[in-house]
């Protein structure tokens, strides 16, 4: 084994410990006991980091580090001597914590951040091959898909944690009642809804997914299999106690549900990638599973949970059997695969196994799932025959996919061109050997898992106990024969396969114009939107610049300045002393000569007369520190003025008379605004002065009789630390553009 | 062109004036100062060297780079208020303690002054950080 490949099975450890852990966890928890921790994070905002182990919580926490250990070692394997193996293994890491966080967390707030971080972590693991410009597309798109979700998500369980009192989901369940009965439920729920749907990807949010499989083949059976995708179907079986049960939610869940059930089936059936294939029908399984929840009775319940489990097992081991007939043929196409089952014997008899699971025949666990899905869905009054269709629609095809998945590559005549092929290594067929056979394990064995992980999922789902007996053989019923019926279609379906693809390719044109040119237009629009208001306000002139940013200051301040004039105070004046007169005239004149004056040097002269002039004011009224800091940044502006005018062209008149004109209104209008709004400021006390407070306590808290001082130091001090930190940020960047035009003038000498 | 008077003159001025800025920072706790004040001070003080005389020769007089000053000057700051967290209190909360030196005598020394010392570490390294390049050209 290679060094990289040993580094694999050592970062299994970690998910396979976890694993082991929540394998222990399996008798307390089955005996009805959550085990539940909690942390403060925010709490200022009620924000808990806490974490809630219950039945649902355990199935998923098994199935992420289970599955999570197989794919670190598949990995090791699938990405041997790629260049960016470990930062596989620690995006996988992160994935799997995150993914935990997801289902363990009880605090809505907590859950959101995992959910994110889900995401991000599926944008880096889909990006992995990030020289690749389709890789690149696929990530953004699953990233702008998923967190556009997620932002309703926050908004919806912003307002639940409102309507329902609490952030925490093991109390949000008592007060259920009251929940649905507030006018925000339809809000919350379509908002929940979103973020549920988008990461599940139910119609219309579907299209990410089989894009999403330009990642490499452990991150798709990972994350856009077995986990990920399944964290909104957790959530809505999470959420069951308290949004649960109403009319909206069990008619938007089955609709949407079905409809995904039903287009997913159809479009796996009409690709001739294996990924994609595999893509679509796990969207189809998604769909499945929400029709299930949304129907939300016990039987169909059961059925979802179930389904979950033995889906996770089958496609997973699925995705991996493909990614080793991709490693060793350099193809996952359908149409061009064919006999590999002399070349790959092993390989043949995993995906056969786990082929039989997708199919729902045979002694396996998806067979008890599909037995408990058709059994509870017949049940459904009213919609019970039309369900019941389209899930043996559904059933035929998934036996259709299982027959092209097995038979086309490995035992197709036309020999495959690649006569090379050999068996994959241990590493690439040791997860899905071990799945694939644990479908058929759980599925003759159904008793060992049936009281100790369905029993516990369920009660977490449903509040209420029931005790849940699963067996392979339920006699003949009538579930058994649409299995079967389903499975007869299926053959059809799978014989006329090629006449199936040629309807497809040319019902394509027709289908066009579906939610992916929907979301390619608006990303478009966006970036022409973007380009068009860039090009509005950024003119590259620094004179406009300022116009526009003073422009906007003045008319926002000063329209309900103008609006609310009636409310103000006049102002008294108070006495008017002959030094005052002088030195306002002083800088009257100074501002005068300022602007007329046309020498550079003595503008900056006459504009240091301001300063100071203004220095003395603060002198006069009783700021002396002002005035130090006033008559210093006044002396350094006026060297750094020469310093800068030395580099200058001569003096020019550049601008036109109106454009001066324009700027003299603008000018003398930010002066009116000012100057209204400092003596408002003096006029106008909204909130008691708490200069009392300063001066009473400056010298018993903080030790000094400088308010001034105190404040900045003391009372503010965070303030302060934020402004030298952006005081340095200011410096670094004036001297990064000087430095440029410096090396730019050293590099252009000779 | 420079002028042997002023140069002459600066040499003295600004070890005066770098005094006066560190009697500046020490006084703000009770007096108009502080480090703001100070800063400005000690970076007039060098420009005016640097004008005096030129800028390498002031870059030289004030041995380290202006970015280290702003560097060393908001570790302060936040170091500063770091001491209050290994105390278990909030950030930047305050501590004094007071102190007996010979010949000056007593007086209390705290955070906040020390924080003040990283204020007028970033105002006097920033304000140098734009002017000397500047001089240079």
């Amino acid at each position: 084994m290679s060094k990289q490949t040993i580094t694999g099975w050592i970062f299994s450890i970690l998910p396979l410990s976890l694993f082991f852990f929540f394998l222990n966890q399996i008798p307390v928890i089955s005996s009805g006991e959550p085990y539940t921790i909690s942390f403060m994070w925010v709490p200022s905002l009620n924000i808990v980091l806490s974490f809630h182990l219950d039945g649902l919580s355990l199935l998923f926490s098994l199935l992420v580090t289970g599955i999570g250990t197989l794919i670190i070692i598949y990995g090791s394997g699938y990405l041997k001597n790629h260049k960016n193996l470990v930062q596989f293994y620690i995006y996988t890491i992160l994935f799997m914590v995150s993914m935990l966080g997801v289902v363990l967390s009880d605090n809505i707030f907590c859950l959101f951040v995992f959910w994110e971080l889900t995401s991000l972590s599926s944008f880096l693991l889909i990006g992995f091959e990030n020289e690749k410009e389709k890789a690149r597309s696929a990530a953004l798109q699953a990233l702008l898909v998923t967190s556009l979700g997620g932002l309703a998500l926050l908004a919806g369980f912003i307002l639940l944690s409102q309507v329902g009192g609490s952030s925490e989901l093991s109390v949000l369940t008592s007060y259920a009642n009251s929940i649905q009965s507030d006018r925000l439920y339809l809000p919350i729920l379509l908002l929940i809804l979103a973020g549920a749907f988008t990461k599940s990807a139910q119609i219309p949010f579907h299209f990410w997914l089989p894009n999403a499989m330009e990642a490499p083949t452990p991150v798709s059976a990972y994350l856009h299999s077995a986990t990920m995708v399944k964290a909104g179907v957790y959530l809505l079986a999470r959420l069951h106690l308290s949004l649960g049960g109403t009319q909206a939610w069990f008619i938007i869940l089955t609709i949407i549900g079905a409809l995904t059930m039903l287009v997913g089936a159809y479009l796996a059936l009409s690709h001739t990638e294996i990924k994609r294939v595999l893509a679509y029908s796990t969207i189809s399984s998604l769909g499945i599973m929400v029709l299930l929840i949304g129907l939300g009775t016990y039987g169909t319940v059961k059925a979802a949970i179930v389904f979950l489990l033995a889906h996770a097992l089958y496609k997973c081991a699925l995705f991996m059997v493909s990614g080793a007939i991709f490693k060793q043929t350099g193809t996952l196409n359908l149409e061009q695969l064919g006999g590999l089952w002399r070349l790959m014997p092993v390989t043949m008899l995993i995906t056969g196994t786990a082929a039989l699971s997708l199919s729902g025949l045979g002694p396996v666990l998806s067979f008890i799932a599909k037995e408990l899905l058709i059994e509870s869905v017949l049940t459904i009054p009213q919609l019970g025959f039309s369900l019941t269709l389209a899930v043996i629609i559904t059933a035929s095809i998934s036996v259709a996919v299982a027959l092209l998945l097995f038979i086309r590559p490995f035992f197709r005549n036309q020999t495959f061109a690649n006569t090379f092929a050999k068996e994959a290594s241990f590493s690439l067929l040791f997860g899905p050997g071990l799945l694939a056979s644990l479908g058929v394990i759980l599925g003759l064995f159904p008793g060992t898992i049936s009281e100790r992980i369905i029993e516990p999922a369920i009660y977490s789902t449903l509040g209420e106990h029931y005790s849940v007996q699963l067996s392979l053989w339920h006699g003949f019923t009538p579930a058994l024969a649409m299995s079967s019926l389903a499975f007869v279609f299926g053959v059809i379906l799978y014989q006329k396969w090629v006449d199936f693809r040629n309807f497809t390719t040319n019902m394509g044109p027709y289908l066009r114009t579906g939610p992916t040119w929907l979301y390619d237009k608006s990303i478009e629009s966006l970036h022409s939107l973007a380009n068009s208001q860039t090009n509005f306000l950024q003119s590259e002139h620094l004179s406009r610049y300022l116009l526009t940013v003073i422009a906007i200051t003045v008319l926002l301040v000063g329209f309900p300045l103008v609006f609310k004039a009636s409310f103000y105070p006049t102002p008294v004046l108070g006495e008017i002393r002959f030094y005052e007169v002088g030195l306002t005239l002083l800088i009257i004149s100074a501002t005068v000569t300022a602007i007329t004056v046309r020498s550079r040097l003595a503008a900056v002269a006459a504009l240091g007369v301001v300063g100071y002039g203004v220095a003395l004011v603060f002198t006069f009224f009783g700021a002396p520190d002002l005035a130090m800091t006033q008559v210093m940044i006044e002396t350094l502006t006026v060297i750094l003025l020469v310093l800068v005018l030395y580099h200058l062209p001569g003096f020019a008149i550049l601008s036109s008379h109106k454009e001066r004109l324009r700027d003299a209104i603008l000018a003398g209008a930010t002066g009116a605004l000012m100057t209204i709004f400092i003596i408002l400021g003096s006029l106008i006390q909204s909130f008691p002065s708490i200069s009392h407070y300063y001066i009473e306590n400056s010298v018993t808290l903080a030790h000094g009789r400088n308010i001034v001082n105190i404040i900045l130091v003391e009372y503010r001090v965070l303030d302060t630390l934020g402004e030298i930190t952006v005081l340095s940020l200011a410096g670094v960047g004036v001297f990064a553009l000087l430095k440029l035009r410096l090396g730019r003038k050293e590099k252009d000498k000779p | 062109m420079i002028s042997l008077v002023l140069r002459t003159a600066t040499r003295y001025l600004l070890s005066l004036m770098l005094l006066f800025s560190i009697f500046l920072l020490v006084r703000g706790e009770n007096e108009p100062g502080g480090g703001f004040d100070a800063g400005l001070i000690a970076a007039a003080a060098f420009s005016l060297y640097a004008l005096a005389t030129d800028v390498s020769a002031a870059r030289s007089a004030l041995h380290v780079d202006p970015r280290t000053l702003v560097g060393a000057g908001l570790l302060t700051a936040i170091a500063s208020g770091a001491i209050s967290l290994a105390l278990n209190e909030p950030f930047l909360t305050g501590h004094w303690t007071g102190v007996y030196l010979p010949v000056v005598g007593s007086f209390e020394i705290g955070t906040p002054l020390i924080f003040d010392i990283g204020v007028y570490l970033v105002v006097w390294g920033v304000t140098l950080m734009i002017i000397f390049p500047l001089a240079e050209e």
